[in-house]
């Protein structure tokens, strides 16, 4: 029999590392391999979200009044709509395009899209949307002298861009990127409803199978506790590195 | 396929209406709760006693550091792992996905709201406080009359994002059976497979919701800030 949990301290401890542990009847490796997914799926997603939203940003602030109001509804509605629903669009959506083109080949039935894949676009759109704001707050906070220096030196739109909008830009970025980040790693357990054996998923298949929801679930709160640590520490180091050389009040 | 079947949209829209008040009802609930637990959490950030200080601190980290979704696990599934519990007075609640969704967003929504109040509170200009005290105030009258009335003011529209938030995130009670807007639209898409048509009407309903609770808090600011609005010179007519 499995010890319970409220046998005294040590032996529960020590029922919890058999549990969680990394020989064979423990379930560390699958715990850190779903943490992994968990990872590459966040980052597909922010990377997606990153081309969304610098689409959507120059959109917002071009000249042409019909693109703004294209990124504008963008961002409203992918901002005030639950995740949730994004992902069941993409999944379902996707398995409708999937299960028509199965069918031209002689498939029968349902078939389902490929998770990772729509678990990824669902956080790239949702993202975008966010870091398209951040994008855009970035940008307006470059001077304009140095753009209108730019112009003044002969520069076209896309060597204005390269060298003087985004290196800047992407200082002023840094903070709220980090953000989104953290929401981004947060959304990602969504996509265990689509069935991705990400961390959250997996800990409902240990759950299930051993019957302590309370563990697995903690444990995986503990992870997505200990990933949103390391990033929040990369994010500082790297703003730390792009404000070194940078003059700032106080 | 037409993709935009009137009749269709029509039935959709009005099935997933039925959804709304437990929406509502979820969202009010933990918003109030909430409310209350992120201004308890704020006074123990702000009472200069380090213990309690770091007691919400730890609180708001954990919170505001893992998914909801594991949040709302741990309430509704884990929670059952402890015969002890099983056998207590909570259980009626706990056995309910109800009230775990409403405790579960309760508690996220707390951590994010007790740091709202907090920027709110210490927002308030110093010298005020500083005023209020040589006038002799006692605490619960500078509460009352001086940083209340300006804190309110200065959080609310950080407040209107929090309270979208949660509107968003009530959609997560359809994973465990809630039939709210989500869970309805998530059973409509699995029956008819039109996923497009039934996110269209489900994201009208929460665009709707959203813009009237923006609108809603947007007239409250208004209304406190009457004093800080610039006077209307009367030129033609002497006081």
């Amino acid at each position: 029999m499995v010890i319970g949990a409220w046998n005294g301290p040590g032996r529960r401890v020590g029922a919890y590392f058999d549990l969680m542990g990394f020989a064979d009847s423990g379930w560390g490796f699958d715990m850190l391999r779903a943490t992994a997914v968990t990872l590459a799926v966040a980052l597909a997603g922010f990377g997606l979200g990153s081309l969304f939203g610098m689409l959507a940003a120059a959109a917002s602030l071009s000249p042409v009044s019909s693109l703004r109001h294209l990124a504008d509804g963008y961002t409203t509605v992918l901002r005030g709509v639950p995740d949730l629903l994004v992902i069941y669009l993409f999944y379902f959506g996707g398995s409708t395009v999937v299960t028509d083109i199965g069918r031209l080949f002689g498939a029968e039935g349902f078939v389902s899209a490929p998770v990772f894949l729509t678990g990824a676009m669902a956080i790239g759109v949702v993202s975008g949307a966010y870091q398209s704001e951040v994008f855009r707050g970035a940008v307006l906070a470059l001077s304009r002298g140095e753009i209108e220096a730019a112009k003044a030196y002969g520069m076209g739109p896309f060597l204005r861009f390269r060298r003087i909008i985004l290196p800047q830009a992407t200082r002023f970025a840094i903070p709220g990127l980090g953000n989104v980040w953290q929401l981004v790693l947060k959304e990602s357990a969504l996509i265990s409803v689509v069935g991705l054996v990400e961390l959250m998923r997996q800990a409902q298949i240990g759950a299930g199978s051993t019957r302590k929801p309370f563990t697995f679930f903690l444990t995986a709160g503990v992870l997505y506790l200990l990933i949103s640590l390391a990033s929040g520490a990369a994010f500082r180091a790297a703003e730390a590195r792009a404000m070194c050389g940078i003059r700032r009040a106080s | 396929m037409n993709l935009l079947d009137v009749s269709f949209l029509g039935e959709t829209f009005l099935a997933l209406c039925r959804g709304i008040p437990l929406t509502l009802q979820l969202t009010a609930i933990s918003i109030t709760s909430g409310a209350l637990l992120a201004t308890l959490l704020a006074a123990l950030r702000l009472s200069g006693n380090r213990p309690l200080d770091a007691l919400a601190r730890g609180y708001i980290f954990v919170f505001r550091g893992t998914p909801l979704l594991v949040q709302l696990y741990i309430i509704y599934y884990g929670l059952s792992q402890f015969p002890e519990l099983r056998r207590s007075f909570a259980w009626p609640f706990l056995r309910e996905p109800y009230w775990c969704a409403s405790l579960a967003l309760c508690l996220n929504t707390a951590a994010y709201s007790a740091e709202i109040i907090r920027g709110g509170v210490i927002s308030v200009p110093l010298g005020q406080i500083e005023a209020a005290k040589a006038y002799g105030m006692g605490q619960l009258t500078l509460l009352r009359r001086i940083i209340a009335p300006q804190a309110i003011r200065l959080m609310l529209p950080a407040y209107s994002n929090e309270l979208i938030l949660v509107v968003k995130s009530t959609a997560l009670a359809s994973t465990i059976t809630m039939m709210e807007v989500t869970g309805i639209a998530a059973k409509l898409i699995s029956v008819s497979y039109r996923p497009v048509e039934i996110f269209i009407c489900a994201g009208a309903i929460y665009l709707l919701l959203n813009f009237s609770i923006t609108r809603l808090l947007r007239l409250v600011e208004r209304r406190l800030s009457r004093d800080q609005r610039p006077l209307v010179l009367a030129t033609g007519e002497q006081a």
